[in-house]
């Protein structure tokens, strides 16, 4: 089974320039009750977007034109806490296609990489002169993993599985499947 | 179990030598290594996605016989009489929770369902089961899964794509993480636990200090620890970044393990205990990282600010000239710069989670709440890990010591630690919490969470302020 390629992704950027953004912030915990995909755009910052009463607060979130402005670029150790896949997934719905950090937290990264939303780690100058300009034009190419904007460039280095996954389509649990074999020899040897 | 080749000879950490008893195809440039999963526990939360992607591609789960699912994030925890149907914050927790029972009906998986004595936290009952055991692989879709490192079981939290993953072939693709040894000399002082020395490992290395990294605990110190200490060790892991924690099977181990419903019996237990005593760092095994601290100056230690790492003794003072996170973390919680933080009034306090909601957390917290009495207008709530911990803790009268403290007992689950099944705070409220995570927002909206164990919980709702668990604990010796 295949997935879209994702090969390069150029869109214009915002930015939440916060560290440690946890997962809690990106989706608070009250939104998990979900047992479908696909419908976490408005969970996705919720508390930062909304008030208690929910109305949208003056956060620059709501500033942000989801259709044109699709890719983050945050504060340094994005996405740690929770291992929850639905914080890639809120932000996914939310429209955006990337993110570009200085470090993101491991289980983040991973999940956010299996569906789609390219996590890049780049330097520390790089980071800060993007933090500093809100919607720029952005390009992230993941066949070289670099990224452009202007005349800021910077490279990042995804996990090679990942990136293969992303520019050629590949889904992992396919890629998994067709090891059955070896699965099972190891249950066999392993008399699990 | 596959006994390493004589060939390799080279010494290896612990968690090396787990690795490697797992790996179905190693790491190569292009692809991560593929790890074979002993165990892998499902909650609600977590898994309705990954059936359904099973479901889509029309596959069977594996092997069900290593699955195990337990309902408790967004489970009610209001008191309910046996039998009685619960009472769910909304339709989405209870269509989660009846997603689950459905999953595992029509899969063939063990379920620890409402009307089973097992229920209870994910990470409370994998060891309290006895199905958590050392030298295993072990996975769940929950950050922290670690807990379960501390019977040397190499356990991480995977995500509900994984969790699929592994539903359907028993594996994970996992790149081979690096490791780290925290060792930590001397001997605890009276009345410093295992909340209050993780708290302090986390202090020193930062939330992302252990990014990419395996910890193993070792030093005299953690060989000291008591089971369900090692557990809430292991258990916060992650808040330092870590990919998950382990400590090397000794007799402590042993002796909390051996004769739980899943634990091997007779000689199969013998052969298991001789088998997992190799279970240790050979003594030149190299670690990516080394960090090395002195038990023996540690105070209890609680939070003052929104992320674990922002933890201090509790005898410190908050930042005196905070910038940047800092700044922003002291005026989320309310706390002005330089403030000591005992005395630092409270509106309520948890005791509950995977961290700290054991046996041994509800005796330490009874211990020093018992003849005294929950400040008035400080709302206390006692959330017992599992329906065992339940059921001994009011064998042991110690739910009738803390509602004679004026605090609530309540039924098993997650609770305030997650705050996602209605047990939440009030904005503003500073909450004294044993849980992991003090996060803005994570027990509610604009909640202040203060992470402490559960001796200096019990001892902040007696004083209704942050107070320090010794002096209650001294003054009950003096008695
Ligand atoms: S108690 Fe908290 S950390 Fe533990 S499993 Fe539940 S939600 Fe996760």
């Amino acid at each position: 089974m295949l997935s879209e390629p994702i090969k390069a992704i150029t869109a214009r950027s915002f930015v939440i320039r916060d560290s440690n953004v946890d997962t809690d912030q990106i989706i608070p915990a009250r939104f998990l009750t979900t047992t479908e995909r696909g419908a976490l755009a408005d969970a996705c910052f919720h508390d930062w977007r909304f008030t208690p009463e929910g109305a949208p607060t003056d956060h620059p979130l709501n500033r942000v034109d989801r259709d044109t402005q699709r890719i983050l670029i945050a504060g340094d150790n994005f996405g740690c806490g929770s291992s929850r896949e639905h914080a890639p997934w809120a932000l996914r719905d939310f429209g955006v296609e990337a993110v570009i950090t200085s470090r993101a937290a491991d289980i983040f990264k991973s999940n956010a990489l299996k569906n789609g939303l390219v996590v890049c780690e780049i330097d520390e100058a790089a980071h800060a002169a993007l933090l500093d300009r809100e919607d720029l034009e952005v390009t992230v190419d993941v066949v070289n993993q670099t990224i452009t904007a202007g005349n800021i460039t910077a490279s990042f280095k995804l996990d090679p599985f990942a990136r293969t996954c992303l520019i050629e389509g590949v889904d992992p649990l396919g890629y998994i499947l067709n090891q059955s074999d070896a699965i099972a020899r190891f249950e066999q040897e392993h008399a699990a | 179990m596959k006994t390493p080749s004589p060939s390799d000879t080279s010494p290896k950490t612990l968690f090396e030598k787990v690795w490697d008893l797992h790996l179905i195809e190693p790491e190569t440039e292009a692809a991560p290594a593929l790890v074979y999963v002993d165990l892998h526990l499902i909650h609600e939360v977590t898994s309705p996605q990954a059936f359904t992607a099973l479901e889509e591609r029309g596959l069977k789960v594996r092997r069900p016989d290593r699955v195990f699912g337990t309902l408790d994030h967004s489970t009610p925890t209001t008191p309910r009489t046996p039998g009685a149907k619960p009472i769910y914050i909304n339709a989405a927790a209870k269509k989660q929770v009846e997603t689950l029972e459905d999953n595992c009906r029509r899969h063939g998986i063990r379920l620890a369902g409402w009307d089973s004595p097992e229920r209870g936290i994910v990470h409370v009952i994998g060891p309290e089961l006895g199905l958590t055991q050392p030298g295993m692989t072990i996975v769940c879709g929950d950050s922290h899964t670690s807990t379960h490192g501390a019977f040397g079981a190499l356990a991480f939290g995977i995500g509900t794509t994984e969790v699929g993953h592994v539903l359907a072939t028993q594996s994970l693709l996992q790149s081979k993480p690096k490791t780290m040894r925290v060792t930590v000399d001397g001997r605890l002082p009276h009345g410093v636990g295992g909340k209050d020395l993780i708290l302090a490992i986390i202090a020193e290395l930062g939330a992302g200090g252990a990014a990419g990294h395996v910890i193993e605990y070792a030093g005299a110190a953690i060989e000291a620890l008591s089971m369900e200490e090692r557990m809430t060790v292991c258990n916060m892991s992650i808040e330092a970044g870590a990919r998950a924690g382990m400590i090397a099977p000794d007799a402590t181990t042993f002796a909390w393990l051996e004769g739980r419903k899943h634990a091997p019996k007779g000689a199969a237990w013998e052969a298991a205990k001789s088998r997992w005593a190799g279970l240790k760092s050979d003594p030149d095994a190299v670690f990516d990282a080394e960090v090395r601290l002195d038990g023996s100056k540690l105070a209890p230690m609680v939070t003052w600010g929104d992320s674990p790492d922002m933890a201090a003794p509790i005898d410190a003072s908050v930042p005196r000239a905070p910038e940047g996170p800092a700044a922003e973390a002291l005026s989320y919680m309310g706390f002005k710069a330089g403030e000591a933080l005992m005395g630092e009034t409270i509106d309520a306090v948890f005791i509950g989670s995977c961290t700290n909601a054991r046996l041994s957390d509800l005796r330490e917290a009874a211990a020093v709440i018992a003849g005294r009495h929950v400040k008035q207008g400080v709302r206390m709530l006692v959330v017992p890990g599992s329906e065992e911990v339940k059921r001994q803790a009011e064998a042991e009268g110690l739910d009738a010591i803390f509602r004679t403290a004026g605090a609530e007992w309540r039924e098993p689950g997650c609770s305030m630690c997650i705050a996602m099944n209605g047990d939440t705070g009030l904005a503003g409220e500073r909450i004294v919490s044993t849980s992991n995570r003090n996060f803005a927002g994570r027990q509610g909206r604009g909640v202040r969470t203060i992470l402490a164990s559960p001796a200096t919980a019990a001892a902040s709702a007696i004083a209704g302020a942050i107070a320090d668990p010794r002096r209650i604990l001294e003054a009950s010796h003096a008695q």
